[in-house]
């Protein structure tokens, strides 16, 4: 099985960081050099959206991954894939706060309320944000490791709103292939969770029946 | 890109604000000595006019005499990004699908069938269409649903023209497109998007009105494929999908015809889709719209024009509720 030593580990988290950014690089370049095509600005959003949805896949496939493979430095990784969608979600958001909305927060309420396209993706970032906040060592100290976990379960539900939100913004158009795609990847992910979670139980529940078993046989010196 | 763009006052066209047309030749020529004189930098030839149009694509030269009355001051959008950020769903969703694979489309030879509530019922070929009647030059406004716009030169000649030709009958109320759907040159037919074919359709004085063009080319050259070729209909104060592209069949009928948006989803997509700023898209305002080309990062989206800015439609729906008839 593979085990990487600290210094692979350092080469493989660096790796990885970089491979994140570079969606943002991409756009960076493209916005410099005119390659965003006529529409820029939908092209950011577009692409950022796109990305976040990558990146909580890629975070909620960590878990099952790691409990397929046994490799368990994996989840040293996830608090940067987490972080990594919620950085695409920020600049998607700020694309539609700036470029759409110009900074006039009462339009943008106006938006969020009235469409529920944009409701479901506002709470969604809205979810994302306490999570971003909570990621840090000091944070699940302070928190506790339950409470941590119990309030980072949060993420299932963005998800599911994250592929709400873009399954409503391509109604419009019928056009739901990547939606279809992304939905069956995150129900997927989370149905494997259904499942380790329902054998893990019906596992402990066995061996709570073969704790019991193995006291009535046991004979109970007098 | 403009950081602020001052309002330049030219954004209502008035019949009393439209350049004279020797005066909007000289210019045209005035400027075509400059692009001339600059030999080789090629963006200024795009806007020198008529027969420079046709350098900036490779298409086939269509002439084509400049109408006065059609022409807006805004800045033309550039053919590279009219020619390749196009919603044409038989070639594909993405916008820039229909100038990848609209290759495959085969605009000659083409005929139109123009049928229903006609006394002489005609097909016609592309070679007859186009003699029709005098070929002009408009440059029109396009407003997307999607909320961006437009601003490209037409050719063709008023709809009205063939309308005349074909001789409609007391009955006909409705004028129905039909856009052509043969899934050997069209790849995106199988997807289930819309009804195939594509049907859009008018209430015969919209279709009678002067502005309803029917257009064989742009920029000075024939319509590119994914832009609509050979014949398309261009309707600038309605959301550009009322503006069915490849026509192969026109009929004229006694009930409004079922349109391809409006079958997909009626309650964003009505039978009329003027634009109209007052009128939400379920999904997104249509207050603002953003130029494409031209409207940069910081420049605040501009305000949407009732009709585009076409005013002289608006007594077509006199005493009808446009919240209602959408």
């Amino acid at each position: 099985m593979f085990n990487p030593t600290p210094r692979q580990f350092k080469v493989i988290r660096a790796l990885l960081f970089v491979s994140a950014l570079l969606p943002a690089l991409r756009l960076l370049v493209a916005g410099f050099t005119g390659g965003l095509g006529a529409n820029p600005i939908e092209f950011i959003t577009r692409s950022s959206g796109d990305w976040t949805l990558y990146f909580l896949c890629i975070a909620l496939a960590v878990t099952p991954l790691r409990r397929l493979s046994g490799w368990n430095w994996l989840i040293k990784l996830r608090r940067m894939l987490g972080l990594f969608a919620f950085f695409y979600a920020s600049l998607h958001f700020t694309t539609f706060l700036w470029f759409d909305h110009f900074f006039d927060l009462g339009e943008m309420f106006k938006d969020v309320v009235k469409r529920p396209f944009i409701t479901v993706g506002f709470i969604a970032f809205v979810l994302l944000l306490p999570l971003a906040l909570t990621s840090t060592n000091g944070m699940i100290r302070r928190l506790g490791g339950k409470r941590w976990q119990w309030l980072h379960r949060s993420v299932y539900a963005v998800a599911l709103l994250g592929i709400l939100h873009f399954w409503w913004m391509r109604a419009g158009k019928h056009n739901f292939e990547k939606p279809i795609l992304f939905g069956t990847i995150i129900a997927g992910l989370l149905l494997v969770r259904v499942y380790f979670a329902w054998r893990n139980r019906s596992a402990g529940v066995s061996q709570a029946r073969a704790k019991v078993q193995k006291r009535q046989v046991t004979p109970t010196p007098t | 890109m403009p950081l602020y763009r001052r309002p330049n006052g030219f954004d209502l066209p008035f019949a009393s604000e439209i350049t004279p047309q020797e005066i909007f030749e000289s210019r045209r020529s005035f400027i075509k000595q400059i692009a001339i004189g600059a030999a080789g930098a090629g963006s200024l030839l795009q806007w020198t006019g008529g027969e420079a149009w046709a350098q900036t694509g490779d298409g086939q030269k269509l002439a084509a005499k400049a109408n006065p009355a059609y022409v807006v001051t805004d800045k033309a959008t550039s053919f590279k990004d009219a020619t390749t950020y196009n919603n044409f769903y038989e070639f594909g969703t993405d916008k820039s699908d229909p100038a990848e694979n609209a290759g495959s489309l085969k605009t000659r030879p083409w005929t139109i069938a123009i049928e229903g509530e006609v006394k002489k019922p005609l097909t016609l070929d592309i070679d007859s269409l186009l003699k029709l009647a005098p070929m002009e030059e408009r440059i029109y406004r396009l407003r997307c649903v999607e909320g961006w716009s437009m601003v490209i030169p037409w050719i063709g000649y008023s709809l009205s023209a063939l309308i005349k030709k074909v001789e409609p009958t007391s009955n006909a109320r409705y004028v129905e497109f039909t856009t052509l759907a043969d899934n050997r040159q069209m790849p995106g037919l199988r997807a289930p998007v819309l009804e195939w074919p594509y049907v859009e359709g008018l209430r015969m004085d919209e279709a009678m009105h002067p502005l309803a063009l029917l257009s064989f080319g742009m920029y000075g050259q024939v319509l590119p494929n994914q832009s609509g070729a050979p014949v398309r209909m261009v309707l600038p104060w309605k959301y550009g999908f009322k503006s069915a592209k490849s026509i192969v069949k026109i009929r004229f009928l006694k009930d409004q015809p079922r349109t391809a948006w409006n079958i997909a989803a009626a309650r964003e997509y009505g039978f009329y889709s003027n634009v109209n700023p007052d009128v939400d898209h379920p999904r997104w305002s249509q207050a603002t719209e953003r130029r494409i080309g031209e409207d940069g990062f910081f420049t605040k989206k501009r305000k949407t024009l009732m009709f585009n800015g076409y005013n002289e439609v608006a007594s077509l729906y006199s005493g009808m509720d446009l919240k209602k008839y959408f």
